[in-house]
C-alpha cells in the first residue's frame, strides 16, 4: 500500500461506487421489467404476436399497404401504369387492381365459369383461357386496354424524348412470371392484414403457378385476420374445387360465404351483388354437376338477381329447370 | 488540362479516405441481401422486387454521396484557407471549378461501378440473366445524369453560403424533377393562363433528369434503348453541365475568398 498514492485509492473507491450503483439499476431494472411486463400486455389491446412494423408504424401502415397493393399492380403491368397525374386512366374503384373487373361478370355462367373478379391481374388471365383470348397483350375494345392506353399522343419534344427511356407498351406477366407480384402482395398483406384483396389476389395467382399448399396457407392466414371475409371464403372455395377436387368442403366453404354475404351484405344500401353473384353462380355450377339441379336452380336465380345482366343466365335457369322436372330413369 | 486532372485527383482520394461512400455501400448491400434471404411463398425466383428495392438504394445513394461530396469542394476549400495558395500557383478559377467537377464526377462514376457491379452480381444470381448491355446504358446514364447534379450543387456552392443548405436545396430540386419533370406539361395544360405559360416554361428551362431513370425498363426486362437515344441524352446533359459550370465560373470569378 505503500506505493499506492491517496488520488489512485480515491479514484478506485470512486469506480467501486459508481459500478455498484450501476449493477443496483440493473438489477432494479430487470425487476421491473419482469413485474410490469406481463401487465403491459393487458394496457393495449394489442396480442404479443403482432409484428414489429405494426408496432413501429401503427395505422400509418395502411398507407404502405396500399402502396405495395398498386405496386403489385405496376409488377402485373412490368412497369407501364399511370401515375396520379395520368387521372384520367385511374380507376374510380378503390384499388387499382379492381378495375376493370366487372365488365366480365355477365359471361360468369358460360364460356369463363365466373373466373372474373377482384383485379386486372386476374380478368387478364381469365380472358387468355376464354374465347376473348388476347393473350399477353389486350385487344384494342377492351376497357381495361382503353383504360390503359392512358399516354396518347406526346404533347411536345421533350415529352417524345423522354418516352424513349420509357416503358410504353401496356403487357401483363405471362409464363409463370406472374410470381414477381407475390411479395408485394405479401407485404401489403402483412402490413395491412385487414385488407381482404391482398390474400385473394396472391392467392389466385399462387393457385394458378401451381402453388396450392402455399395459397391455401396464405387464404388462411387471411381468414384468421378476417373471419367475416366472404370474399377469402370464396377463393378459399375456389382452391378447393378447382386444385383439390374436395366438393363436399367447397359447398360446406361457399354456403358459409353465402351466408356471410347475407350477414353483412343483404342490409347494406350499396351491397356487394358482383360478390353475390360470383359466389352464387360457382355454387350453382358445382351443383349442377353433383346432379343437385333443385339447389343449383335457386342458386342461379339468387346470381340473376344479382347480376347486372339477368337475362344470359335466364336461359340457363329454364334448361336446368326443366332437367329437375324429368323423371330419373331406371338404371 | 494537367492542372484540371491534378484537382480532380485530390478530389478522387478525398471520396477514398472518406468514409460516406463505404457507408452508404455497405447499407445498399446490407438491406439487398436481407431482403434477398426472405424467402416469399417458397420461390427462390422472385427476382423483380429485389432487383426494385436495390436500384432504388444505389439511386438514393449515388445522389447522396454526389452532392455531399460536392457541396464541399469549394466552401471547404474557402474555410481551411487552402484556396489561397491553390490560386497562387499557376491555376485560374475556372481550373478550380473545371478540376473540381471533374474530380467529383469521376469519384461519382466510381462509386456507381462498385454500386453497379454490385447490382449486376446479385441479380444475376437470382434469375440467372445478365444483360450486360443493358448495365452498360443505366450506368451511363445515370452518370450522365450525376454531371447536370454535380455542376448544378457546384454552383450552389458558390452561391449559398453553407455546405447544409446547398445539399438540402440540391436534393430537393432534383427529387422534384424526378418526381414531377415528367408531368409539368400535364400540370400546365390544366391551368389558366399565365400560370400555364409559366410552368410550361419552367417545364422546358429544367433539366429532364427522369429522362435517364431507366431502372424499370431494368426491372421489368424491357428492350434495349437505341444508343443513338443515349448520345442525344449524353449529349443533353454535357450541355447542361457545361451552362451550370460557366454560370458556377461566373459566379466564384467575383466572389471575394475570405469569409
Amino acid at each position: 500500500m505503500a506505493g499506492v498514492s491517496t488520488q489512485t485509492f480515491a479514484s478506485v473507491k470512486s469506480r467501486t461506487i459508481y459500478f455498484w450503483i450501476l449493477s443496483l439499476l440493473l438489477v432494479l431494472s430487470f425487476t421491473l421489467a419482469t413485474v410490469l411486463q406481463p401487465r403491459a400486455g393487458t394496457w393495449t389491446s394489442r396480442s404479443g404476436a403482432e409484428n414489429v412494423l405494426k408496432v413501429v408504424l401503427g395505422d400509418g401502415r395502411r398507407l404502405f399497404a396500399n402502396h405495395f397493393f398498386v405496386q403489385a399492380d405496376v409488377s402485373f403491368h412490368s412497369g407501364y401504369y399511370p401515375s396520379i397525374f395520368d387521372h384520367t386512366a385511374l380507376p374510380k374503384d378503390s384499388s387499382p387492381m379492381i378495375a376493370d373487373s366487372e365488365q366480365h361478370d355477365e359471361h360468369a355462367g358460360h364460356a369463363c365459369q365466373g373466373e372474373h373478379d377482384h383485379n386486372s391481374a386476374k380478368c387478364s388471365d381469365d380472358h387468355a383461357g376464354c374465347a376473348h383470348d388476347h393473350g399477353e397483350k389486350g385487344h384494342e375494345h377492351d376497357p381495361h386496354e382503353k383504360a390503359m392506353s392512358f399516354l396518347g399522343t406526346p404533347r411536345d419534344w421533350v415529352e417524345a424524348f423522354g418516352r424513349r427511356f420509357m416503358i410504353t407498351e401496356h403487357t401483363h406477366l405471362s409464363a409463370g412470371n406472374e410470381r414477381e407480384m407475390l411479395p408485394w402482395l405479401k407485404l401489403s398483406a402483412e402490413l395491412d392484414p385487414q385488407r381482404v384483396d391482398s390474400y385473394t389476389v396472391a392467392a389466385y395467382w399462387l393457385r394458378t403457378l401451381g402453388k396450392v399448399d402455399e395459397a391455401e396457407r396464405f387464404l388462411r392466414d387471411g381468414w384468421r385476420n378476417n373471419p367475416n371475409s366472404y370474399e377469402i371464403l370464396f377463393e378459399l372455395g375456389r382452391l378447393y374445387h378447382e386444385a383439390r377436387k374436395d366438393i363436399e368442403r367447397t359447398r360446406n366453404i361457399w354456403e358459409l360465404a353465402l351466408a356471410k354475404w347475407g350477414e353483412q351484405q343483404a342490409n347494406s344500401d350499396e351491397p356487394d351483388l358482383r360478390a353475390l353473384s360470383q359466389i352464387a353462380i360457382h355454387l350453382g355450377r358445382m351443383e349442377e354437376s353433383e346432379g343437385r339441379l333443385v339447389r343449383a336452380v335457386e342458386l342461379l336465380q339468387l346470381a340473376q338477381k344479382a347480376s347486372p345482366n339477368p337475362e344470359v343466365l335466364a336461359k340457363d335457369i329454364e334448361e336446368l329447370k326443366h332437367k329437375a322436372t324429368l323423371p330419373v330413369k331406371a338404371p | 488540362m494537367n492542372i484540371v486532372t491534378a484537382l480532380s485527383g485530390v478530389v478522387i482520394k478525398e471520396l477514398y479516405r472518406r468514409k460516406d461512400f463505404y457507408v452508404l455501400f455497405i447499407l445498399t448491400a446490407l438491406i439487398t441481401l436481407v431482403m434477398g434471404s426472405i424467402s416469399f411463398f417458397n420461390d427462390a425466383r422472385i427476382a423483380r422486387y429485389l432487383k426494385e428495392i436495390c436500384l432504388m438504394l444505389i439511386w438514393i445513394s449515388a445522389l447522396v454521396i454526389a452532392t455531399t461530396t460536392t457541396a464541399r469542394q469549394i466552401p471547404a476549400e474557402r474555410e481551411n484557407r487552402t484556396i489561397f495558395p491553390l490560386l497562387a500557383k499557376p491555376v485560374t478559377r475556372w481550373h478550380v471549378v473545371a478540376g473540381k467537377f471533374l474530380g467529383c464526377w469521376l469519384a461519382s462514376g466510381m462509386a456507381l461501378v462498385v454500386f453497379y457491379f454490385f447490382f449486376a452480381v446479385v441479380s444475376g444470381t437470382r434469375d440467372s440473366h445478365w444483360p450486360l448491355l443493358q448495365y452498360a446504358q443505366i450506368v451511363l446514364l445515370h452518370w450522365a445524369m450525376l454531371a447536370v447534379v454535380i455542376s448544378l450543387t457546384l454552383l450552389g456552392s458558390v452561391i449559398l453560403s453553407a455546405p447544409s443548405s446547398n445539399m438540402t436545396i440540391c436534393l430537393v430540386f432534383v427529387l422534384g424533377i424526378l418526381l414531377l419533370g415528367r408531368h409539368l406539361n400535364q400540370v400546365a395544360l390544366e391551368q389558366p393562363e399565365p400560370i400555364r405559360s409559366l410552368i410550361y416554361l419552367v417545364y422546358y428551362v429544367i433539366p429532364h433528369l427522369e429522362w435517364y431513370d431507366v431502372r424499370d425498363l431494368i426491372i421489368y426486362e424491357h428492350k434495349l434503348i437505341a444508343w443513338s437515344d443515349c448520345a442525344l441524352a449524353g449529349l443533353y446533359a454535357f450541355v447542361y453541365s457545361g451552362f451550370l459550370l460557366m454560370g458556377t465560373w461566373l459566379a466564384f470569378r467575383r466572389k471575394p475568398l475570405h469569409l
